[in-house]
């Protein structure tokens, strides 16, 4: 072992079971006995429910039992909000699992079937007698809380969850004094996440024991179990949560949701295990949105160009009842990023949490954070048309310059190192930006109509310090907690918390191992996604598994080398301070020949047949990481559009990421990050959007109506980075899983509009269909 | 109802509600869970199992219409435990994530490729039209693809 494994792009270990059908996904779980669920939800936004009657479903063939809101009551807890923002009085309205008395949203369930079999639930869905006194919805966030909306919670005035405002620097003094002022109001529209796999639960209640399983699409099963205890009563160290094969989660699978609730409490009741599985319907109705705001926004500077403030007011819808991180999202993960990479002396934002008749909203990848790189690069892509100067120039005036261990931005968070130039320079360079200019000048001689769009950001990620987490209304920790254990035959596996579902980390992790221990990375083993055999963690969101997750394993391993270490002195008759590692050897000081493996140090712990005196057997430790601060990603990226003007079509004909994540564990995954998020993103700007009526409809329920990104849309991406540690993390890393999404949504639109200024179009609602677009052109032509 | 379906080479015959969908037959009865179902409305392709030769959303198709039938599923790609080149292509490329489109992403490329064994990008891409991916932004499958296609005309 000389060579470090940290840095290649090994093949993944996951896939074999992933590309032969051997992997096991909740749905995929089939136990003895096992009955099935299936939910009645409201086809109406906003309700009251005058009658239920479920007698004939009852009394349909197969069917075990029928539960209502009236079942529930009092034996499962509200289902919990679990992120307030702090002096935002905050109105944590009740969640019932099953609505009793009022539908406030369309897919809230008001009942559940158990039945023998799947199609005998559904079946029997039908014979539910609900009649409904239908009320008045309201589904836009800010038209929400104007005087005579209709209301949805008696505890929420003008439907206002709660009210946050974060202020850093003097920004009306900078609006005050500000020799330009660029505005817009930007709608960032409702989107619903869409992972693959859709939400599934096997809930299996062993009364005898007084235990609860639960196979749950989680991608937090540790809260999961934790949370399920506060709504189930069941004691924590009685559920066991099972989460090992999860099929996408994109923020999706962080919430803690009714229906996994609503499961439980039919094994609960019945005494045997039942499935419930959404269906692509459900997963549009029921499964968490993202997004859903209404921004004003605006950015003071200089004559000169020199930014001094941005300045905002959203109206963030958050769905009809408060999802587990929802309100964390428009405040603290969207209203501290507003500095961006650039050195502005004031930020404020002024959010208000808003009830609206729709799906709750929660995290969606990036959450918070592409809303505020959004108009961040959107006021800076104004404000270069207002000056008349070059958007790549005006960001470059403005970037931070190269920092190595804490730089303090207005909004009072430190970012923790960056270098944003070099990497700008480099996304510049490699397209070559005056070149790209020039075609496009050409272009538009022959009334062709191609863009350039560029953006940076800054993410907040690896979340995060657990004292911040409290400080900031979060109901959690936000450590992460490892084991690493040698077996006896000189095997390794590392436990941990965290809980990847698709980011490849049984595999990155390995590498890390094997690095650390100087074992080869067949030899390690990654355990995750069980409570039953992981330790603690908070779980895999907010791109904190490898810098947080990857952490606490790291330490872990390093007090198992030096036990290891001082076994070896002790069976070498060596003096502690003389005996030193390499490759996976201890060995005497200026003695290479007295050596013992790692590997035979396992052994021999395991054995324990001749210990140093007060030395444990065994080899293996725990470690926690609790960071003392986030990490700090950035990037500069570039998309080259063409629209067509007669038909409003868009094509990207390129698209550049450059993104620095720290040092590259495993270069081939952290590129195939890039390219998911990145389209992810864009399915924002092109496609991707919820539509309700005005009644709280939702039009777009389903994939034949909800647009979302296939193969032939959107060409290869080019991908470049830079190498900046974290100077806080062990490993140096930062996160990548989110960048993607955060940078494309806005590069890929100040493409779009840079393409379509000559026709004096400025703006245009997202997504950028062909129709808004030709509509938005036809507008201006006719002015 | 009794069905006779050949599935990875071997013959099951069942009783079958009629309304049984294929996708439940081989998941449910027959216990061949590498099929997934993402949609339930034929969009997603996350079922697409080979029926007789050409690829089937099998959410949308009945198991009494498989009756007689030849199906592969994920689980008869590889054989004695040799994985199929395509598989391969998936494995070496990183063509998937979290894997649960990835079933129908192989079935779906082993008959592209039987279609056109020397496929350009733009039609490697048209061809998956039928099949969608949250995780890999489409790049890498792409590249699998096109590997394969490589590998298999050697």
């Amino acid at each position: 072992m000389t060579t470090r494994i940290f840095g290649s792009g090994i093949r993944r270990r996951e896939d074999p079971r992933l590309i032969t059908g051997g992997a096991t996904y909740t749905d995929d779980v089939k136990l003895p006995g096992m009955a099935y669920a299936a939910m009645l939800r409201s086809p109406h936004a906003h309700a009251k429910i005058s009658s239920i009657d479920t007698s004939a479903a009852a009394a349909a063939p197969g069917v075990v039992a029928v539960y209502t809101g009236a079942d529930i009551e009092g034996v499962l807890n509200p289902i919990p909000c679990a992120w307030m923002p702090p002096d935002s009085e905050m109105k944590a309205v009740a969640h019932p699992a099953i609505a009793k008395d009022v539908v406030r949203y369309q897919g809230d369930a008001v009942a559940v079937v158990v039945a023998e079999n799947r199609y005998q639930a559904e079946d029997a869905l039908e014979l539910i007698d609900v009649v409904y006194e239908v009320l008045p919805a309201v589904v836009n966030p800010e038209a929400a809380m104007q005087p005579g909306a209709p209301q949805l919670h008696e505890d929420a005035p003008n439907n206002q969850a709660f009210h946050w405002v974060a202020q850093g620097g003097d920004t009306d003094a900078a609006f005050a004094s500000a020799d330009v002022i660029v505005k817009d109001t930007i709608v960032q529209q409702r989107l619903i996440p869409n992972a693959m796999e859709p939400r599934s639960a096997v809930a299996n209640w062993t009364g005898s024991m007084e235990e609860l399983t639960l196979w749950s699409t989680s991608q937090n099963p540790h809260i999961c179990r934790f949370l399920a205890s506060l709504v189930t009563g069941v004691a924590e160290h009685k559920i066991r949560v099972i989460a090992t094969e999860v099929g996408g989660g994109f923020g999706s699978k962080i919430a803690m949701y009714a229906d996994e609730m609503v499961v439980s409490f039919c094994s609960m009741k019945l005494g045997r295990p039942v499935k419930w599985t959404a269906t692509r319907s459900e997963e549009f109705q029921a499964t968490i949105h993202g997004r859903d705001h209404v921004e004003h926004v605006e950015m003071a500077a200089t004559r000169e160009g020199k930014i001094t403030a941005v300045r905002t007011v959203v109206y963030a819808g958050m769905g009809a009842y408060l999802s587990t991180a929802g309100p964390g999202v428009p405040t603290i993960l969207h209203g501290l990023m507003y500095c961006g990479p650039y050195d502005i002396g004031a930020t404020k934002a002024d959010v208000y949490g808003v009830f609206n008749n729709a799906t709750p909203v929660d995290a969606y990848r990036g959450a918070g954070r592409p809303e505020a790189a959004f108009l961040v690069e959107r006021l800076v892509d104004l404000l270069a048309a207002e000056l008349g100067v070059d958007p790549v120039e005006l960001r470059r005036k403005n970037l931070i310059p190269k920092f190595e261990d804490g730089h303090d931005v207005a909004s009072g968070l430190t970012y923790d190192s960056g270098d944003y130039e070099p990497l700008l320079d480099k996304v510049m360079d490699h397209v070559d930006y005056p070149a790209l200019r020039q075609e496009q000048a050409k272009m538009r001689e022959n009334g062709e109509y191609m863009g350039i769009g560029v953006a940076c950001y800054v993410e907040i990620c690896g979340l995060g310090p657990s004292q911040v987490a409290g400080a900031v209304g979060f109901g959690g920790g936000l450590w992460e907690s490892a084991i690493v254990r040698f077996y006896p035959t000189g095997k390794v596996n590392a436990y941990i918390g965290v809980s990847p579902h698709g980011q490849g980390e049984e595999t990155t992790f390995a590498q890390i191992i094997s690095d650390e221990l100087g074992v080869d990375v067949d030899d390690v083993g990654i355990v995750h996604g069980d409570t039953s055999n992981t330790p603690m963690g908070w779980g895999t969101y907010g791109s904190r598994t490898t810098a947080v997750g990857a952490a606490a394993m790291v330490l872990a391993a390093r007090k198992v080398k030096e036990k290891a270490r001082l076994l070896a002195a002790h069976l070498l008759e060596a003096a502690e301070a003389d005996v030193e590692y390499g490759d996976g050897k201890f060995f005497v000081k200026g003695s290479p020949d007295r050596s013992k493996t790692i590997q035979e140090m396992a052994t021999m712990a395991n054995v324990a047949w001749n210990l140093p005196q007060g030395m444990d057997p065994g080899l293996e430790a725990s470690a926690f990481y609790d960071p003392p601060n986030f990490v700090y990603p950035f990037g500069a990226h570039v998309a080259v559009v063409q629209v067509d003007k007669d038909n409003g079509h868009i094509e990207v004909k390129r698209y550049v990421a450059g993104d620095d994540c720290g040092p590259q564990i495993n270069p081939m995954i952290v590129e195939g990050q890039v390219h998911g998020g990145v389209v992810q993103g864009a399915g924002q700007t092109l496609w991707e959007g919820a539509v309700y009526d005005d009644n709280g409809q939702l039009l777009t329920g389903s994939m034949t109506d909800y647009a979302l990104p296939r193969a032939h849309m959107f060409p290869d991406i080019e991908v470049l980075s830079t190498v900046t540690p974290s100077p806080h993390n062990p490993l140096g890393v930062k996160g990548i899983g989110e960048t993607g999404t955060i940078a494309s949504t806005v590069t890929i639109y100040n493409a779009v509009i840079d393409a379509l200024r000559p026709l004096g179009v400025t703006g245009i609602d997202m997504p950028l269909t062909p129709e808004k677009v030709w509509r938005a052109i036809r507008a201006q032509q006719g002015s | 109802m009794n069905v006779t379906v050949t599935v990875n080479g071997k013959s099951h015959q069942k009783d079958v509600d009629p309304r049984t969908l294929l996708v439940h037959f081989l998941r449910d009865d027959l216990g061949l869970t590498g099929t997934k179902i993402g949609c339930d409305t034929s969009q997603c392709g996350a079922c697409v199992v080979n029926m007789d030769g050409i690829t089937v959303k099998s959410c949308t198709c009945l198991a009494v219409q498989a009756d007689g039938s030849e199906v592969t599923t994920i689980e008869g790609v590889a054989t004695d435990g040799e994985l199929d080149v395509v598989q391969e292509a998936f494995w070496n490329n990183h063509g998937l994530q979290c894997g649960y489109c990835t079933a129908g992403m192989i079935i779906t490329t082993i008959e592209m490729l039987k279609q056109n064994s020397n496929p350009t990008e733009d039609q490697v891409r048209e061809g998956l039209k039928g099949n969608i991916c949250r995780c890999t932004g489409y790049q890498n499958i792409v590249k699998s693809v096109l590997a394969a296609a490589e590998a298999k005309r050697g």
